[in-house]
């Protein structure tokens, strides 16, 4: 199938614009302006953007504790996504969730998640609210290799066959979960095989290709949207960095990191971009300095925002119940 | 004496209890290679082989649940969370098989096991790695719950709780691991349930756990420049709970505050304070205070997460209202 100039450079923007934001991520991390856990998505651009270009904006996503790339994608603002990073009350959360709990509602993005596997579940039951109020909405479920080892993978899973519920589970497969290389912690190669237990599709898809899934995931979200019901979408791939920042990664060899690195999602889309003469390196230099712009505004709105004042620890806990605060 | 942090205290514990007992084993999220998040079984893995430290998949309720087939039938597994917030995710396992397989066997069964896990709040992990759910545990009959707040009775209370013969929940503060602290030259188990007098005083007993013991002990440095001198008193378990040594503080000061990091709703804290109501009311020449968490989730932001958690100047207050 071809692709549209204007879905490749869409999808050119967004990878670019995950990996700058991610890279100045890191650096405010190490100025310690950035709190708490921080897990980078360098490496696996392909994944999120390759999926999310085929969504709508009231369509769903669940994400991960690795989620600043889903979030980009599905088109979260940098500068809530950075001021809610730094802990200010201007960010997505009011600094109340911070990296891993990032979420935009009115996106459809159903929030980071720092419970590995929590995930599952609610896609399938955004699907289930989907398909209930009867609309095409679809979900989809953003999750690790790590992570299909989790109960309720297999049991999300399970109730959103038999119930055909508009939802996808993309698997990013980055051959680890933290320390644990993949032939480690599951005795199978393709977790797309766990699909046959639950009698859906399931698909491997090379994740560091943005083309091949964004094909791949174009017939599942269709096939979802559809009535046809869920589909397991496996995307191979691999993080640059430690599993989170602070991470000295004694746990990989350097020629496997060397050779992820040669893969790179961005060069390989940039090349196919050039060498189809789909736009020229000019448009391409453009587009990123744009990017960077939006990136340094991001970090100075972030850090111009004030930090949330005390009182509002005791709010959002409910929806009528306000908790009482301490008095200092 | 040796200076050894709390989270090498817990190391010497298990690399003690391996080499003792050929029954003890490691299990848990990256406990091996990477040596553990907080690194409390780093090395482990090169000293006793992948057998006896294995490194799990992102399972907690196998790694609950298979610590409890093992324990049935032979073996003393310490298993690791994590974070004590991914206990939600093993719950069954521990409090419907672990806890009662014993009582509704009619006592046929021992089941021996640990299952430590990281709690608290104060490094902005948010609300799903900050919590402090002791109170769960203590409510189900069954376990037993111990929580040091030194290396001392780190390394002491972990040896206790690896060769006891029931479900053990061994919480940790991640705040602590790091802090140095003067253990006895020889590893000797300290038995679970007796309090430790961390600090003598008469006017006022504090009894804390976990870090709150450190916040206490500070305030009552503050509160003796003024003349008041308080007894901070950590009960290192949860239950079995040293009501005694607990009890003769308070017939000595009258007074008590209950310092925990426990959101204050439902807490372990609560339960002490009822005990209290209860048991001595007679002695007591002031209401019984508790200064613990806001009844919130634990927030991101330093700001947020600072007026949560409790502090000394929150402990000095208490105190003061009281004395
Ligand atoms: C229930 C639960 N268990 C453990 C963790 C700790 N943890 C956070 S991320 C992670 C590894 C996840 O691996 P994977 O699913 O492959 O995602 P990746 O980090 O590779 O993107 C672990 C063990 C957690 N957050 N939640
Ligand atoms: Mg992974």
């Amino acid at each position: 199938m071809e692709i549209s100039r204007e879905v490749l450079l869409d999808m050119y923007t967004r990878m670019v614009k995950i990996r700058k934001f991610e890279e100045r991520v890191a650096e405010l991390f190490a100025q310690g302006k950035v709190l708490g856990f921080v897990h980078l998505y360098i490496g696996e651009e392909a994944v999120a953007v390759g999926v999310c270009e085929n969504l709508k904006e009231e369509d769903y996503i669940t994400s991960t504790h690795r989620g600043h790339g889903h979030l980009i994608a599905k088109g979260g603002d940098l500068k809530y996504m950075m001021a809610e990073l730094f802990g200010k009350e201007t960010g997505y959360c009011k600094g109340k969730g911070g990296s891993m709990h990032i979420a935009d509602a009115t996106k459809g993005i159903l929030g980071a998640n720092g419970i590995v596997g929590g995930g599952f579940p609610i896609a399938a039951g955004a699907a289930l609210s989907a398909k209930m109020r009867g609309t095409d909405q679809v979900a989809v479920c953003f999750f690790g290799d790590g992570a299909s080892n989790q109960a309720t993978f297999h049991e999300a899973l399970n109730i959103a066959s038999i119930w055909k519920l508009p939802v996808v589970f993309v698997c990013e497969n980055n051959l680890y979960g933290i320390s644990m290389r993949q032939d480690r912690h599951q005795a199978i190669k393709d977790i797309a095989d766990r699909a046959v237990g639950y009698g859906i599709p399931g698909v491997t898809v090379d994740g560091n290709d943005v083309l091949a899934v964004y094909e791949v995931a174009k017939e599942a979200i269709n096939r979802a949207r559809n009535g046809a019901g869920p589909t397991l979408v496996e995307c191979k791939t691999y993080r640059y960095r430690g599993h989170f920042e602070g991470d000295p990664t004694v746990y990989r060899p350097k020629e496997e990191v060397e050779e992820w690195l040669a893969k790179d999602p961005i060069l390989r889309l940039t090349r196919y971009i050039l060498d189809n003469d789909i736009a020229s390196e000019k448009e391409l230099k453009d587009i990123e300095a744009k990017i960077i712009e939006e990136v340094e505004e991001a970090v100075k709105f972030a850090e111009e925002s004030p930090y949330p004042k005390e009182e509002a620890a005791v709010e959002d806990v409910y929806t009528d119940i306000v908790e009482e605060v301490r008095v200092r | 004496m040796r200076i050894m942090t709390y989270a090498e205290a817990l190391r010497e514990a298990l690399r003690n209890e391996m080499k003792r007992d050929p029954r003890v084993f490691l299990l848990g999220e990256d406990i091996g290679v990477f040596g553990g998040t907080f690194g409390v079984t780093k090395g482990l893995l090169e000293e006793f082989g992948e057998d006896r430290v294995r490194d799990t998949p992102i399972s907690e309720t196998a790694i609950t649940g298979v610590a409890i087939g093992a324990a049935a039938t032979g073996m003393r597994p310490v298993a690791e969370l994590m974070f004590m917030d991914f206990v939600t995710v093993a719950m069954d396992q521990l409090v419907n098989q672990a806890a009662k397989m014993r009582y509704m066997f009619g006592g046929k069964i021992t089941i021996p096991m640990v299952l430590r896990m990281p709690a608290g709040a104060g490094i902005q992990a948010a609300a799903q790695h900050s919590q402090s759910l002791e109170a769960w545990f203590t409510h189900v009959p069954g376990l037993k719950v111990v929580y040091p707040s030194t290396p001392k009775d780190a390394l002491g209370l972990l040896i206790s709780a690896i060769r006891d013969d029931n479900p053990v929940v061994f919480v940790e503060h991640k705040v602590l691991y790091s802090m140095k602290g003067e253990v006895p030259d020889t590893n000797e188990p300290i038995p679970l349930g007796v309090a430790d007098v961390k600090r003598e005083g008469e006017d006022v007993t504090i009894v804390a756990t976990g870090l709150m013991v450190h916040k206490a002990l500070k305030a009552a440095e503050e509160l003796a420049k003024e003349g008041i001198e308080a007894e901070v008193i950590d009960p290192r378990t949860l239950f079995p709970l040293d009501k005694e040594t607990i009890y003769s503080s308070l017939k000595k000061t009258h007074r008590i505050v209950i310092v925990t990091e426990e959101v204050k709703r439902g807490s372990w804290a609560g339960e002490l304070a009822a005990m209290i109501a209860e048991e001595m009311f007679d002695y007591l020449d002031a209401q019984i205070v508790r200064v613990c968490a806001l009844n919130t989730p634990i927030p991101f932001t330093t700001v947020l997460e600072n007026v949560v958690i409790p502090n000394e100047v929150d402990i000095i207050k208490a105190v003061k209202s009281i004395v």
